[in-house]
């Protein structure tokens, strides 16, 4: 099925089986290998991507259903020469060991702190109507769909919230 | 995942036409194409109604109008979700992750399956996925497992929270059936007990689509969803409560709870509402509550804790919602 | 030109505390980050060739039995499927750690439920996936053992001892702990999933793969293929994390490689995320019987250590469960004891810390008791019974820093003013607990082979792998201190087993044998330098690229005149691993809080201290620590294989229902890693600290759940479910 995708703001066009996810779309048709599949069932985060802004699991969800969105990969978010700001950070603090489920934490992280910003609720906020305090527990629960075995976590929460807090790392 | 035919609808009555044809609706994915990968499900046509104009949340009849296709996380953060149904909210955010939040639908939500190992196993026997074949999961493990409403079919759990919280608002549905009609149908009327007919889960017809759910107007007092599962965060409810108690010069003058993780569907149990309605708050009312809500559970050796669990939740939760405000 | 040393003896030469660059021990960012944060680390099966085929495998579906037939034909018909391959060559088991040869072979006979049985491979992933699950398959089944029996099983000679008179140590202690600790199965479920992309050129084979140890790999893999281990060439140059489940090859390795060879094309296999759970190595789940003897004043004077673990028929491997018992702490009347419970289970195996992880971690939990059955503080128990010598063994220690991380440990996590246990807030129980921790250190035979490049660069060679632990930083470090030259200025080359053959990572043994090996070959260059420079090795100055020596300064680039100097470093370990006992030690703090309504536990916060000789790089060396001890919070609060009582499978495959900590469940941990160099483990004075933060980490959160509820878990995991009853007599009690 041909399906039109406009990936780190190039356009692709893919002719793949229906059945073929988002992720395996990038990683099997496009080339594109930096989003990882760790479970493929929507239960580790490591295949995260930004979809018309929004972080999803590009294992659940056909790439024929996102004909016409926008994507963006941890391949669009900085290039080893030029790295984000949550990318820099993750190297300073040591947000990652092994390294597999990195870039989907960085997506994740990257479309999260714009959920902050929107005003978006979590499961931790004490109180839904008021303005989101950055927390560590609220950095920590808007991360939790995104495992890591090497267990970071206090240096991812380190790195994001260095970023989300403007500071340079 | 076996191959299957893929179309988009181009609005409601197209996919409509597809579901009375035998097409399975896709919308989030989150939780089909898990099952798809799986073949624990095995489409052969999908119908795609992302495109649909089915995302709207709009203030209708003194409620609210959700469109079926809201995500999760806008439903979460929407304004007046917050204010007028926080518990509603709250639910929403205690499921599942961020990502799937994004993508997971307020239909699809609604129709999510059960975690059951051996329904998610298709090299196991389950009467749920394969009828005729047994259940599994009597013998086996159990933790996810019913205590309330199941049978010697099938004693598997509804994994929703955001079902939970809807069934104790007594949220309602409207469906448009394949002939283009809309009807209107409470939630809590929506789903079926296993009995010996575990496969089939809600009074949905072929050809139907849920087109919105509903909330009744704002109603008083104060709610809350308190969830308890086995991590800190993205795991699925052992035992959860949503509750609203509405308090009168010391008395419970309304009350409404539903209970997710330990049936096939939201638990409802209508003499639970009646039995605190009118009453002082007291420890004695609310352990006769837990009594009349656990009266015929039926735990199985790996999920007998979720009794004691359940009864210890429900008194705290009360307790919290009929303790005094600091002023 | 290769400097070859064996540990025969101590070296107390401590020569990299003589070097100047100041690179070594701080904590350098990794040179791999760059990479890993941008996606362009190429992992096994990121590294994608021309007309590459998808491979899926098929699980059988009973625990025991014969396979008598494989309907390959329907499903051969089916579209872009290429073929259904099995045979006697794929693996019915995963290899053990150090094997060097091929695991258990062959389809036909069934051991356990999840065994690969064949493979299907299809020009595109979704065919092959869609194949894999239409593979009918016909078996006649036996009747299985699914559950561990202690009346059944092996009692091996060799792994039994015993000292003094236990029972009578109980009879006369004046306190005594004698109780049953149960561990689950655990698995190291490494975000990678397990994958391979085989191709041959001829007779040459070259996989990219995901493996720990690549020396053992290639031979594994050539074993089971019947080929020369010579045209077999594995590339593992990013590794998505391992903890012991990449040891040995698995089945997609060799079923790629067989599929590739059948069908002339690149064979892609991964498993899925459950065949990882199935059909790689689970941890064995333990039953442990602890006997605990005490005087009047707290010590020790007995031991006892009884460990029940399962594992396939015909497995040598067997958890290692009282590894630290014998040498841990003080006591003349001892016994150890073990025993292997033969079931048709997934085949049990090595998952972080293999022995210690879940072994100091139930004898901690009782030495906790025993701290409260004595009334005394528990890190002042632990100090009571530090032993001298290793009593198992009568011999010394190399050092020993447990007291040193017992004291700061309690310091850092302010122990003396703690929370009262069972303070409450709101609906929560607060709680602290303490434990120590301890793993052996070892090292195995390594090589590398460091290039000095005229121009003033070093490129480091070495098969070794860096599968999150550092190794990439810690070479670079070595060779940058060695030789004097700005890290950037060093480039580390791993994961190719044509490179020279490192001992691989795993049992922490990394980075001691690789980076001795590192070390020795910048020594070798070092002398070489000194003799161009007409000055003896220990006199010359290496920095910033400038030989300095009898006060004049030259840069390297001018020593070495146009040619660069080369040279291989081995390492091999000798009488110091026999001499002494060679172990590191740690000690955990927490404090919880346990929900008094609905039994959930919160960790709130964690502390470790701890001694692992020279630390080569303070911000890996911690994170591998913070990784460990994250290990022990799943241990202690939500990991646990549940296998069905019918037939054993693992029910919980899949990591929604098998429960890693999330971010969620882990708050800012802290720490400290203690000064110490041990002449006796190698050249650098330094020890392995993978997987010293797991061992014995569980306990200290479940000996704070204990002082927040007076509940003692001893069947770990510490799910709600464990305390509901205890917090029912609370509440009688409140």
């Amino acid at each position: 099925m041909q399906t039109k995708l406009t990936i780190n703001g190039k356009s692709h066009n893919l002719n793949a089986d229906t059945r073929t996810t988002l992720l395996d779309a990038l990683r099997n048709h496009l080339g594109m290998t930096g989003t990882k599949k760790g479970c493929d069932h929507g239960q580790c985060g490591a295949c995260t991507v930004i979809v018309n802004g929004r972080r999803i699991n590009s294992c659940l969800t056909l790439a024929c259903m996102h004909d016409g969105n926008e994507v963006t990969t941890i391949e669009g978010l900085g290039t080893v020469d030029d790295l984000s700001p949550l990318q820099r950070a993750f190297v300073a603090h040591d947000g990652f060991q092994c390294g597999y489920c990195t870039p989907g934490q960085i997506c994740s992280a990257t479309a999260m702190l714009e959920e902050i910003k929107a005003g978006w609720p979590s499961h931790v906020s004490a109180d839904l109507n008021a303005e989101i305090a950055l927390s560590d527990a609220e950095i920590a629960e808007r991360m939790s769909g995104n495992l890591c075995r090497c267990a970071a976590y206090p240096n991812i929460v380190e790195a994001i919230r260095t970023v989300a807090q403007g500071g340079r790392t | 995942m076996r191959s299957f035919h893929y179309e988009r609808a181009a609005d409601t009555p197209d996919a409509v036409a597809a579901c009375a044809a035998g097409a399975t609706i896709i919308a989030g994915g989150t939780n089909l194409l898990d099952l798809m990968k799986r073949e624990v499900v095995q489409p052969e046509r999908l119908i795609d109604i992302t495109r649909l104009d089915l995302r709207t949340i709009e203030s209708a009849e003194g409620g609210l109008s959700i469109g079926a296709l809201v995500s999760n996380s806008d439903l979460a953060a929407h304004r007046d979700v917050r204010r007028d149904w926080p518990v509603l909210a709250q639910a929403l955010l205690s499921g599942a992750s961020g990502q799937l939040r994004n993508k997971a639908t307020t239909g699809g939500n609604l129709l999510q399956r059960t975690r059951c190992y051996y329904f998610q196993d298709s090299a196991m026997p389950c009467n749920k996925r394969e009828p005729g074949s047994g259940c599994h999961a009597l013998g086996g493990a159990t933790r996810l497992h019913a205590i309330l409403g199941g049978s010697d079919a099938c004693i598997a759990t509804h994994p929703s929270d955001m079902a939970v919280a809807m069934t104790m608002l007594d949220a309602s549905l409207d469906i448009i059936g394949k002939d283009g009609a809309s009807r209107r149908l409470r939630l809590r009327d929506f789903y079926r007990l296993p009995g010996d007919t575990p496969h089939i889960e809600t009074v949905l017809q072929p050809g139907d689509l849920i087109a919105k759910v509903v909330l009744p107007p704002p109603a008083g007092g104060r709610q809350t969803y308190r969830k308890v599962r086995d991590r800190a965060s993205y795991a699925f409810a052992l035992v959860s409560v949503a509750a609203r108690i509405e308090l009168a010069e010391g008395r419970i003058a309304d009350a409404s709870l539903a209970f997710g993780g330990i049936a096939p569907r939201p638990w409802h149990d209508p003499a639970v509402d009646r039995l605190l309605v009118g009453e002082v708050p007291s420890a004695a009312l609310f352990a006769r509550v837990a009594d009349v809500l656990l009266d015929g559970a039926a735990p199985q050796e790996g999920n007998a804790f979720k009794v004691p669990l359940l009864r210890r939740t429900l008194t705290a939760t009360l307790n919290e919602l009929c303790r005094e405000i600091p002023q | 030109m290769t400097a070859f040393h064996k540990m025969d003896e101590p070296d107390h030469r401590n020569r990299l505390d003589a070097m100047v660059q100041g690179v070594l021990g701080t904590g350098m960012d990794r040179p791999d980050g760059p990479e890993k944060v941008t996606g362009s680390a190429t992992y096994a099966h990121d590294g994608q060739v021309a007309g590459m085929l998808h491979g899926v495998m098929v699980r059988a579906t009973i625990a025991k039995g014969r396979l008598e037939h494989i309907d390959a034909q329907a499903v051969e018909a089916l579209p872009g499927v290429r073929a259904v391959l099995h045979g006697d060559r794929f693996l019915r088991n995963p290899a053990q750690g150090t094997a060097n040869e091929a695991p258990v072979q062959g389809s036909r006979d069934i051991a356990y439920l999840g065994q690969p049985v064949a493979l299907v491979v299809a020009d595109r992933f979704e065919q092959a996936r869609h194949g894999a699950q239409s593979v009918t398959l016909r078996y006649s089944e036996e009747s299985a053992s699914v559950a561990p029996d202690a009346e059944t099983a092996e009692v091996p000679d060799k792994k039994q001892s015993s000292a003094g008179d236990l029972a009578a140590a109980m009879d006369r202690a004046a306190f005594c702990v004698d109780a049953v600790y149960t561990t689950p199965g655990h698995n190291s479920a490494a975000m990678e999933p397990h994958a391979a992309i085989a191709a041959w050129e001829g007779d040459l084979l070259t996989v990219r793969a995901s493996c720990q140890m690549l020396k053992y790999n290639v031979n594994e893999l050539a074993d089971a293929l019947g080929v020369d281990p010579e045209h077999v060439r594995i590339l593992s140059p990013f590794v998505g994390g391992g903890f012991g489940s990449k040891l040995g090859i698995s089945p997609e390795t060799v079923a790629a490689a067989l599929a590739a060879r059948a069908l002339g094309q690149p064979v892609a296999v991964a498993l899925s995320r459950q065949q990882v759970f199935e059909a790689t190595m689970r941890r064995s789940e333990t039953r442990q019987h602890i006997r605990l003897a005490a005087d009047a004043e707290g010590r020790l004077t007995g031991i006892g250590h009884e460990a029940l673990v399962s594992n396939l028929e015909g497995e040598d491997f067997s958890e290692p469960v009282t590894q630290a018992t014998p040498f841990l702490y003080r006591g003349e009347n001892r016994l150890i004891g073990h025993r292997i419970s033969r079931v048709n289970r997934t085949c049990a195996g090595s998952v972080r810390a293999p022995g210690e992880a879940v072994g100091v971690t139930a004898l901690e939990i009782a030495m906790d008791e025993l701290a409260t059955a004595a009334g005394i503080d528990p890190v002042d128990l632990r100090r009571r019974n530090i032993p001298e010598r290793d009593p198992g063994e009568d011999r010394p220690f190399s050092s020993h820093m447990l007291r040193a991380a017992l004291d700061d440990g309690a310091a850092a996590f302010g122990w003396e003013n703690r929370p009262q246990g069972g303070a409450r807030q709101g609906d929560w129980l607060a709680g602290c607990g303490m434990s120590s921790a301890s793993r052996v250190n070892m090292i195995g035979k390594s090589s590398a082979r460091v290039t000095l490049h005229p121009d003033g660069t070093a490129l480091v060679e070495t098969d070794m792998t860096d599968i999150g632990t550092g190794t990439y930083a810690i070479l670079n470090q070595i060779a940058a201190e060695m030789l004097g030259l700005p890290p950037a200025r060093v480039k580390v080359r791993l994961g190719d087993s044509d490179l020279p053959k490192s001992a691989g990572s795993g049992g922490s043994w990394g980075a001691s044998s690789a980076g001795s090996s590192v070390f020795l070959a910048c020594e070798r260059i070092r002398q070489d330098i000194a003799e161009r420079c007409g000055c003896d090795e220990g006199t010359l100055t290496l920095k910033d690229g400038m030989a300095i020596a009898d006060n004049r300064a030259r840069p390297l680039a001018q020593v070495l005149a146009g040619a660069p100097l080369q040279a291989e470093g081995e390492i091999d370990k000798g009488k110091t691993s026999e001499a002494v006992r060679q172990a590191t030690f740690g000690a955990f703090f927490a404090e919880v809080a346990v929900n008094a309504v609905t039994g959930e536990t919160r960790l709130r916060r964690m502390h470790g201290s701890f001694a692992a000789g020279r630390i080569l790089n303070a911000k890996t060396a911690r994170s591998q620590c913070l990784g460990g001890m994250t290990f022990g919070i799943g241990m202690a609060l939500t990991e646990e294989l549940i296998h069905d009582p019918r037939d054993g499978h693992i029910v919980n495959h899949d990591l929604a229902e098998y429960h890693l900590p999330v971010n969620a469940d882990v708050p800012q941990l802290s720490v400290n890693l203690l000064e110490e160099r041990d002449p006796w483990a190698n050249p650098m004075q330094a020890k392995g600290i993978g997987e010293l933060g797991i061992c014995g980490a569980g306990a200290c959160i479940v000996n704070a759940i204990h002082d927040a509820t007076g509940i003692r878990v001893r069947h770990l995991p510490a799910t709600l479910d464990k305390l509901l009853e205890g917090l029912d007599r609370l509440d009688d009690l409140g």
